[in-house]
């Protein structure tokens, strides 16, 4: 039966010899935990780790904190859940980090928040868009940083509600939570704003399996005056294409959640959809609060150019960064209570933890697309700044129990 | 003596071939009958009707007086048929014994007991059974690795081990040495006019037929032409044409 | 009326490389009956590399032309390369083995892809001349789409031509209809696969570099179409070109169709028509029912024997150090860190979902691809509860194995009637439907984003859920073990060795399979259950394919004919994931590494045993050899 249960010793001995020895070199550091999907999605999540390398090392570089340096130690968690509870639990009873932060996949961050709610643990999630991780599912040791799809969608829903002409919508969305959220937050919003808007047709294509062409033609069928897209990626591509080629978007306003991202316009290059209306990161431009600096940091580290996922992990290591000042502990609970209101600076402008719902106030560049020397752009953006894009207190409250 | 299984127009087509077409016939309980025929002359799928393997386009199977026609090969069996294969059917990942264990736990219906070790269930019926046809001392090789002629050896014991009012035969001698042949009948014959089965069996081995078979039935094309004591079918010219015309020689005995 | 032709030309065309990949990967399976999972990888590297050439000398009509060929011919030959390093080595291994070792190569593809490609999703240009929109009624319709809808069938053609009026091909195909044919062929077998994985290959590349204008390259292209092409290869029959032709256009069409009239009905709709052609039509649209050599064991596995002292002290051994384990874990903290606590946790519910699938698999012979089903079935039958009703962990974790042994009750009694790939792939498709079911369901099973926050009591401390691990796997491995002995045991294996036989002794082997099919559901639901109540959070991802595939791998890795095979297979396969987990190419080390182990052991790491140095150190009996 069992032969290489002797493996199981060998191996676990073997193993916890490696880190026993690993465990005892890192007292004079304060480790932080990142966990995100670096194989799965290696597009988005490699540029979140570089701008939090990036972060970590100007931290260090200007003295660190509570006199001691970070250290970020970074996990796969191929976008599973129960993955990333391992690794988070590696991380914590291995590694000994004081927080875990990251995450891409809303269903790996709210997984890795309901652990961390039970271990009473510090999570900082940075990317995971699911408005559940702070609201219906919110609990005292998970912040967000990152805009959630709520947020971000009703900034677009703001801003199309201008559009008298654009009344009967379209939607096509991955078929998943985030698709199904950022749909319907959109279109709670505008029906707010604009009650004579109709929704009509709505198209689920598979994440990451999209048969663009169907989709058009589905879509087509409906004779919308506008489309809300939730697609990106590979998806994004092949409808970019198909409904450029089929006359889709022609006199039509296009709407884009997060299709200004340059994780998701940039592969496009010169096929890249113009005048559709967007959130996304025009960091070519963005001149305030150093952002300029920050671009030339990161591309003389990293000889690359930032991507949201970037700034996004960058802010995400000054939040813990602004976090253990306020705290100069590195105790679960105080660390939780700085959290809590914490306001610090950010290439992206000043946010704050939302002590109500621990939402960051980061918010998000809506502009118009464009093509510049054959590459999509955001032309006329503006950033808006999250706070104003949260439901009321007592709504929070109503969602949180 | 009383006839234990009768055969009635039974025929069978498979697509444009007549495989089997309008046989008649019965089994006395201790008979030994034979059913011989060239290559492709409709033996195995009679027995594949016989057993519930096949369904018949026509005709009807009685067993004692009740048709088993429609019935599944393993309620077949329960009514005490058992059945040899042309290429031998056995647990190659079972020993010997545990071949034979596992149709007498089958025929004992303690075959979904879950707890008990199997292994330790009815190993004397098993190795009695063994016994019969010499394999005793070969009872904890693995079927796997067993000679051919030592394989359809335990299909007789398997096939035995439900007490069987009936056994077909397939070619039961098929690929042993022509001693092991003779003996191996000469056992079947032993035994079933001890338990009074009647065996119906199929052989190309003329030898092996006009040795131990009370009455021979030759199938040609699907059909009868001639059934008899051993001597009147030796002698009919028809047989003696269908043999020679078909190219098979007679008395020669690879399958 | 345009609005319909478009739609229609618009499946077909999206039928094309569909049809190519299918038929590569069937023609590889008819011949070798290799399962090739790189079949997906192969896909993938025709597309990057198809970029690649295009992007060096695609300008021209002609030169685009020539680029997409060069990218399928290179694919070819990696094809070749992977034969001839690889499958040639283990065609003798047991039935299926041979897939870990394109699992291998699967890791090892993603890692070098993004090395070679980067991380970034590449779009592909159009093709010159037929990059713009033709009019049909009004309804434009992309120029490539005709090309592609032109391609498909000049491939089938082809290869009809190849198959039916060359020496060669007339060699596969009766390769492909009779296995002892193949053996008969001697020396010639070796080129006869050399060069069928050569011809599947390629395919493959053809069908990735061709899909480049309708999209691009990126690396989740290779598990987004493996699952599809096998699908097209089974409803339209193992073997057969014309069934994955017709097959990939029905599945094409139905997809077109079907996201107008239910939008919501991308994700099932082909494993829906999948288990309808296969429960009505068990062998696939034009495909042949398999040959009695081609589903059963060609080579018997060895008696099952009680375990041998050796082993037993081994057992016991390791037994007696994972009940040690916490209390030597405090004892030594330097040595032993408290991770290590749930690293063993964790092998040990998946070395129950291995115990699990391996009931079936190797004593039942019966290879699930879609055991995930069961073990998210009892996770999700557990959750729900909770959720819901908010029943006790006392009771909602009990109720795991009810549920999950319901559901393959109701899977089961389908799946039964089919054997060998067929069986797998209903398997496959119902778990994908139950998968689709927990995915969309959302008001109830909370969609995608799972279900969180489902904790045992308060009794239940991470040590009580640790022994209750170790106990609960222990338990289950011993009953499944003694199942096997028993007389039940005995039936199934019967019906694996000789359904003929089985048949002919009074054994209902469908019933019998059926009851191991459901037996095997309950344990994997207690795996499930195991799992929920550790990680506190169940979400579709516990039932999607790569699970059941875990599953699968650890099961062959650790051996299939050995009944310590799960056990092992589940320990090394995690303890690898751990050894490799903090390094960012964990995938390429744990793709080299199952290769060199199926190499070095093509019975399994169990298997070892049966070695003949496994037999001299005494951990199996000594054999006699097949006479
Ligand atoms: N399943 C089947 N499908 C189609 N034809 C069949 C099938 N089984 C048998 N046949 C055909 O029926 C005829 C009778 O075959 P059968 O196997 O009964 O002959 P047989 O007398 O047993 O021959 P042998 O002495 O070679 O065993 C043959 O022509 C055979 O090709
Ligand atoms: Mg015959």
């Amino acid at each position: 039966m069992k032969i290489v249960k002797t493996h199981l010793l060998t191996a676990g001995i073997a193993v916890g010899l490696v880190a026993g020895a690993a465990g005892s070199a890192g007292a004079q550091t304060i480790k932080i935990g990142d966990i995100n999907s670096y194989t799965r999605l290696p597009g988005h999540t490699v540029p979140y780790r570089r701008g939090a390398v990036l972060a970590i090392e100007q931290i260090n570089k200007s003295g660190g904190v509570m006199g001691k340096k970070l250290e970020l130690i970074s996990r796969d968690d191929k976008g599973k859940p129960g993955e990333a509870v391992k690794v988070a639990q590696e991380l914590f009873l291995r590694e000994k980090v004081v927080l875990v932060s990251g995450s891409l996949f809303s269903h790996v961050g709210l997984a890795i928040s309901a652990w961390a709610k039970r271990n009473k643990r510090l999570y900082i999630a940075a990317e995971p868009l699911a408005d559940a991780l702070v609201w219906s599912r919110g609990n005292k040791y998970t912040f967000r940083l990152r805009p959630s799809t709520y947020m971000q969608a009703a900034m677009l829903a703001a801003e199309a509600a201008k559009i008298k002409k654009a009344k009967r919508w379209a939607p096509i969305a991955p078929n998943y939570a985030y698709g199904k959220d950022a749909v319907a937050a959109f279109q709670k919003v505008l029906k707010k704003l604009r009650p004579d808007v109709t929704f009509v047709g709505a198209q689920w294509p598979g994440l990451f399996k999209i048969d663009a062409g169907a989709e058009v033609q589905a879509l087509a069928k409906a004779k919308p005056d506008a489309i809300y897209n939730v697609t990106f990626g590979s998806d994004l591509a092949k409808f970019v294409r198909e409904g450029k080629l089929r006359g889709l978007f022609k006199g039509r306003l296009v709407v884009g959640l997060l299709t200004g991202e340059p994780e998701y316009l940039d592969p496009l290059k010169g096929e890249a959809p113009e005048g559709w209306l967007v959130t996304g990161y025009p960091w070519y431009e963005i001149k305030a609060n150093d952002h300029a600096t920050f671009v030339r940091d990161y591309q003389a580290r990293w000889k690359d150019y930032p991507r949201i996922g970037s700034i996004v992990g960058y802010n995400t290591m000054l939040a813990i960064h602004a976090m253990l000042k306020k705290a100069s502990s590195t105790d679960t609970e105080k660390m939780v209570a700085a959290m809590r209101g914490l306001k610090f600076k950010t290439p992206s402008g000043p946010i704050m933890f939302r002590a109500i719902d621990h939402q960051s106030t980061m918010g998000a560049w809506v502009g118009w697309t464009k093509l510049v020397n054959g590459k999509g752009k955001m032309i006329n953006w503006k950033y808006l700044d999250g706070a104003g894009y949260l439901p009321s207190d007592a709504e929070v409250r109503k969602m949180r129990k | 003596m009383s006839t234990v299984l009768s055969v009635q127009n039974l025929s069978k087509a498979f697509g444009g071939v007549q495989a089997v077409e309008d046989v008649t016939f019965a089994v006395d309980a201790g008979e030994m009958r034979a059913l011989i025929g060239p290559n492709g002359a409709g033996k195995t799928t009679c027995f594949n009707m016989l057993n519930g393997q096949l369904k018949p386009d026509s005709g009807d199977v009685l067993l004692g007086n009740r048709s088993i026609l429609g019935l599944p090969p393993r309620e077949v069996w329960r009514r005490g048929v058992g059945r040899t294969f042309q290429i031998t059917a056995t647990y190659g990942s079972m020993t010997v014994r545990e071949n034979i264990q596992t149709t007498l736990l089958s025929h004992h219906r303690q075959i979904n007991r879950m707890w008990t070790a199997a292994r330790t269930l009815f190993v004397d019926e098993a190795m009695a059974l063994l016994e019969q046809v010499g394999m005793v001392n070969q009872y904890d090789r693995a079927c796997g690795v067993l000679a051919y002629g030592d394989l359809k050896r335990v299909e007789l014991a398997v096939a035995l081990a439900n007490d069987p009012q009936v056994l077909l035969m397939d070619e039961p001698t098929a690929g042993m040495a022509p001693r092991e042949r003779v003996d191996l009948m000469a056992l079947t014959a032993e035994i079933a006019s001890a338990r009074n089965i009647a065996v119906l069996f199929t052989e190309h081995d003329m030898d092996v037929v006009f040795a131990h078979a009370h009455r021979i039935m030759v199938l040609d094309r699907g059909r009868l032409i001639a059934e008899g004591a051993p001597n009147d079918v030796r002698n009919n010219e028809m047989v003696q044409e269908v043999y020679l015309g078909s190219g098979a020689v007679h008395g020669v005995g690879s399958a | 009326m345009g609005e319909l032709i478009v739609t229609i030309l618009t499946g077909l065309s999206s039928a094309a490389s569909l049809f190519l990949v299918a038929a590569g990967l069937s023609i590889i399976f008819g011949v070798t009956r290799i399962v090739n999972f790189a079949h997906g990888s192969f896909y993938m590297l025709g597309a990057f590399i198809g970029y690649t050439m295009v992007q060096a000398i695609g300008g021209t009509i002609v030169s685009y032309w020539v680029a997409v060929l060069i990218a399928a011919l290179v694919v070819g030959l990696i094809g070749v390369l992977m034969e001839i390093l690889l499958l040639r080595r283990i065609y003798h291994a047991p039935e299926l083995f041979q897939l870990i070792a394109t699992f291998g190569v699967i890791l090892v593809i993603q890692d070098v892809a993004k090395e070679i490609w980067g991380n970034e999703d590449i779009v592909s240009p159009r093709a010159p001349g037929l990059d713009g929109a033709v009019e049909i009624f009004g309804q434009r319709l992309p120029e490539y789409d005709l090309a592609l809808i032109a391609i498909a069938p000049m491939v089938l053609i082809g290869l009809r031509l190849l198959f039916y009026k060359t020496r060669w091909g007339t060699l596969v195909r009766a390769a492909t209809q009779d296995r002892q044919m193949v053996a008969a062929l001697g020396v010639n077998q070796r080129w006869l696969f050399t060069g069928v994985v050569f011809l599947g290959s390629l395919l493959a590349g053809l069908g990735g570099a061709v899909q480049l204008p309708k999209g691009g390259a990126d690396l989740l292209m290779d598990f987004g179409i493996i699952a599809e092409a096998f699908v097209v290869v089974v409803v339209g029959g193992m073997g057969s070109l014309g069934g994955a032709f017709l097959a990939a256009i029905l599945i094409g069409l139905l997809n077109v169709f079907g996201i107008q009239i239910f939008p919501n009905s991308t994700l099932v709709m082909m494993f829906l028509v999948m288990a309808v052609v296969l429960v009505f039509r068990p062998w696939g649209l034009l495909g042949k029912p398999e040959t009695p050599a081609a589903t059963g064991t060609e080579i018997p596995n060895e008696p099952l024997r009680p375990a041998v002292p050796m082993v037993k002290v081994l057992a016991g051994l390791v037994l007696a150090f994972l009940i040690a384990l916490p209390l030597l874990q405090e004892l030594f903290p330097t040595v032993l860190d408290p991770f290590v606590i749930v690293q063993a946790n964790e092998i040990l519910f998946f070395v129950l979902f291995a115990a699990a699938l391996h009931f079936i698999m190797g004593p039942g012979g019966m290879v699930s691809f879609g055991h995930a089903a069961f073990f998210g079935g009892g996770a999700y039958t557990s959750a729900l509860l909770v959720f819901h009703f908010g029943l006790p962990f006392e009771l909602a974790f009990p109720a795991a194995p009810i549920g999950a042994a319901l559901l393959a009750l109701i899977i089961g009694w389908f799946c039964v009637r089919l054997t060998g790939v067929y069986f797998a792939m209903l398997t496959l498709a119902f778990a994908q439907i139950a998968w689709s079911i927990v995915f969309q369901w959302t008001e109830v099973t909370e969609g995608d984003d799972g279900i969180n926050s489902i904790w045992p009591s308060d009794w239940v401390t991470p040590l009580v859920l640790y022994y209750l691990t170790l106990g609960l796997t222990v338990a289950g491995v011993l009953l499944i073990r003694r199942i096997v002995f028993s007389p039940f045991g005995y039936a199934l294996r019967a019906g694996r060795d000789s359904p003929l036989r089985s048949e002919a002794i009074g054994i209902n082997i469908r019933r019998q399979q059926w009851f191991a099919f459901t037996i095997s559901g309950a344990f994997a639901g207690v795996a499930g259950a195991l799992f929920l109540y550790t990680k506190g959070s169940i979400a579709p991802t516990s039932m999607e394919i790569a699970r059941s595939f875990d599953a699968l791998l650890m099961t062959l890795l650790g051996g299939v004919e050995a009944l310590a095979g799960p056990v092992v297979g589940a320990a090394a396969f995690k303890l690898l994931e751990d050894l490799f987990a903090a390094s960012e190419y964990w995938r390429g080390l744990m793709g080299i590494t199952i290769i060199a182990l199926v190499l070095l052991l093509p019975k399994g790491v169990a298997g070892f045993a049966q070695t003949g140095v496994g037999r001299r150190l005494g951990l199996s009996r000594a054999e006699e050899v097949r006479a």
